[in-house]
């Protein structure tokens, strides 16, 4: 059972609000209740696959070279809010 | 050149080649099919009235394609059907992008699909669902429902999506088209937006395994800015083409023909296995018995890598800003307005696994349990060539039918999700119809950069059978 005030704290951790006629907390507590199932498998002395790739040799490296990057004047066009170069944010620092 | 629509890519590769037809006249005229039968089909969310195409002596030259809207084309909208990226325009091209540009293909819009990928029906797009062109009360399957349905309706020669858990596979079933995902690795996923890092792969959606053969060989390879993405030579798809099949050894899951499969659909497969017994291919029953914890733990790790991949959406630097008096409300506000419902499901779930008291008892646990899924398929795949299984439980099912129970959504996937969390190679290929006349698809398994297996396989079910040449008509 997953309660509302685990929800509420979960929801902020994920920066995301969950309104209470959204019905998510029912929602969840099926979801998990289902998940839970993988509780049946024995796990024991088996280890996690982090990776696909664990037989690959090491990821190959290159050399540390200086590029010039055209990008920043697409990135910015993107920018909800601009000062000269710098994305413009609520005061962070009271 | 006469029912342009009909042909197959390669066949009109073939008249741009030999100067019947121009790149121009192609492109033009699926357009033309594309402005009356999109607003019906909705599979399109974003159209190009031009494109130059690049001078290219590629088997592919001269022919539009269209992207699943999470791929980023260097100045166009991705959108990955949310409101949070509704005005966004990539600042790059994908690997894959840059790929279908230099060999001289055009691209022609992006697709409709569920937002982020997190979906089986195309239903949770912020532009309103895609609707099967077979039937357009029913859904074109997800979250590549948008290309599927582009494909199928012959709005486009061919087109990409991305597949997680069955993305581009289940869609290609519903709307009777081949979907392909390769290997885990074969293709780049740089400018794929991510779902889950260690589950997505970018794959072809097309009308036959030929040309999913030559766009496979198009868009595969390593890649410098995708470190995940393989070294190894695939040497070239298309020589897959045209192969006998008579010593394969094809391997049919029991777990993968149990309760939860449609009659009609069983129904298809069986034939379809038939087929193969008289191409004299053997075939055996194998087992798969972690295959019923493949969902949950899905669910679990896929879930928590779309929400670590989904921290970036918060209003700062691109994408739709709530503007508010603090950071942390500019945050919330701006990810609870912009991010859909599934979306927010997935997010929260994702976090839950991952956090503090939770991660050994689900994060760490389904990573476990991943490994006796690959182990699995490692084991089979040493007794057959490959595997053959339905790839949805049921044919297109209702708009609406499922959109209010998460978990039975979720469930649509069963028999495709495994081999994403193992990282194996599988194909999607239409093998009949249901009394209704909606598409049924079959399944091909093969283990690890082992297409050329399915290639093979598909190939000769589509010499001898044409499921895959019937087109719908759309009112």
């Amino acid at each position: 059972m997953i309660n509302n005030e685990t929800i509420k704290r979960i929801a902020k951790l994920a920066r995301v609000e969950v309104g209470q006629e959204e019905n998510l907390s029912a929602e969840l507590d099926k979801i998990i209740a289902y998940v839970d199932k993988l509780k049946e498998v024995n796990t024991e002395g088996i280890e996690p696959l982090r990776t696909l790739q664990e037989k690959k040799e090491a990821v190959l490296m290159r050399s540390d070279q200086v590029k010039k990057d055209e990008a920043r004047q697409e990135i910015l066009k993107n920018a909800p809010d601009l000062t000269d170069n710098f994305f413009k944010v609520p005061r962070v620092i009271k | 050149m006469e029912n342009l629509f009909a042909k197959p890519a390669f066949e009109l590769a073939q008249a741009v080649k030999n100067k019947k037809i121009s790149a121009r006249e192609i492109f033009t005229f699926f357009q033309k099919r594309i402005a009356k039968y999109n607003p019906a089909l909705n599979a399109f969310v974003d159209l190009y009235d031009t494109w130059p195409v690049e001078p290219s002596s590629s088997p592919l030259a001269g022919l539009p394609i269209a992207l699943k809207d999470n791929i980023c084309i260097k100045g166009k909208n991705v959108t990955c059907a949310s409101r949070i990226l509704s005005s966004h325009r990539a600042v790059y091209d994908a690997t894959v992008v840059k790929k279908i540009k230099s060999a001289g293909l055009s691209l022609v819009g992006t697709t409709n699909m569920d937002e982020f990928a997190f979906g089986s029906s195309t239903e949770n797009s912020c532009y309103g669902p895609a609707k099967n062109p077979w039937n357009q009360n029913r859904v074109p399957g997800g979250s590549s429902g948008g290309s599927a349905a582009a494909v199928a309706a012959r709005l486009v020669p061919f087109a990409l999506g991305s597949d997680t858990a069955g993305s581009v596979r289940q869609p290609a079933s519903l709307c009777g088209v081949v979907g392909f995902k390769p290997t885990y690795g074969r293709v780049s996923r740089f400018g794929l937006v991510a779902f889950g890092s260690s589950l997505d792969q970018i794959g072809p959606i097309t009308t036959n395994i030929k040309d999913c053969a030559y766009l496979l060989d198009l868009i595969s390879g390593p890649d410098d800015f995708d470190s995940t993405a393989d070294r190894l030579d695939s040497g070239s798809f298309n020589k897959a083409l045209g192969q006998d099949i008579s010593s394969l050894k094809i391997g049919l899951p029991k777990e993968y023909f149990g309760q939860g499969l449609n009659p009609e659909v069983k129904d298809k497969i069986l034939q379809t296995i038939s087929f193969f017994k008289k191409k004299k291919a053997k075939i055996v029953e194998v087992s798969l018995p972690h295959t019923e914890y493949a969902i949950p733990a899905y669910y679990v790790i896929s879930s928590s890598e779309a929400s670590s991949n989904l921290q970036r959406f918060d209003g700062i630097g691109y994408g739709k800003r709530e503007v508010c008096s603090d950071l942390f409300q500019t945050y919330q506000r701006s990810r609870t307005l912009g991010f859909g419902k599934e979306t927010k499901r997935r997010v929260i779930l994702g976090t839950y696994s991952l956090s503090s008291g939770y991660y050994d008892l689900y994060y760490l646990r389904a990573l476990k349990v991943r490994r006796l899924i690959k182990n699995d398929f490692d084991r089979v795949f040493k007794e057959v060539d490959a595997l053959l299984t339905p790839t949805s439980p049921t044919v297109a099912f209702k708009i609406g039918e499922k959109s209010q129970d998460p978990l039975k959504m979720y469930l649509s996937d069963v028999y495709t999700i495994s081999a994403n969390l193992a990282g194996v190679p599988a194909v999607s290929v239409p093998c009949g119809f249901n009394k209704d006349n909606l598409p049924v698809g079959v399944q091909f398994i093969a283990d690890a950069f082992c297409e050329k297996t399915l290639i093979k396989l598909a190939d000769a079910f589509q010499a001898e059978t044409d499921f895959h040449k019937k087109i719908p008509e759309i009112e």
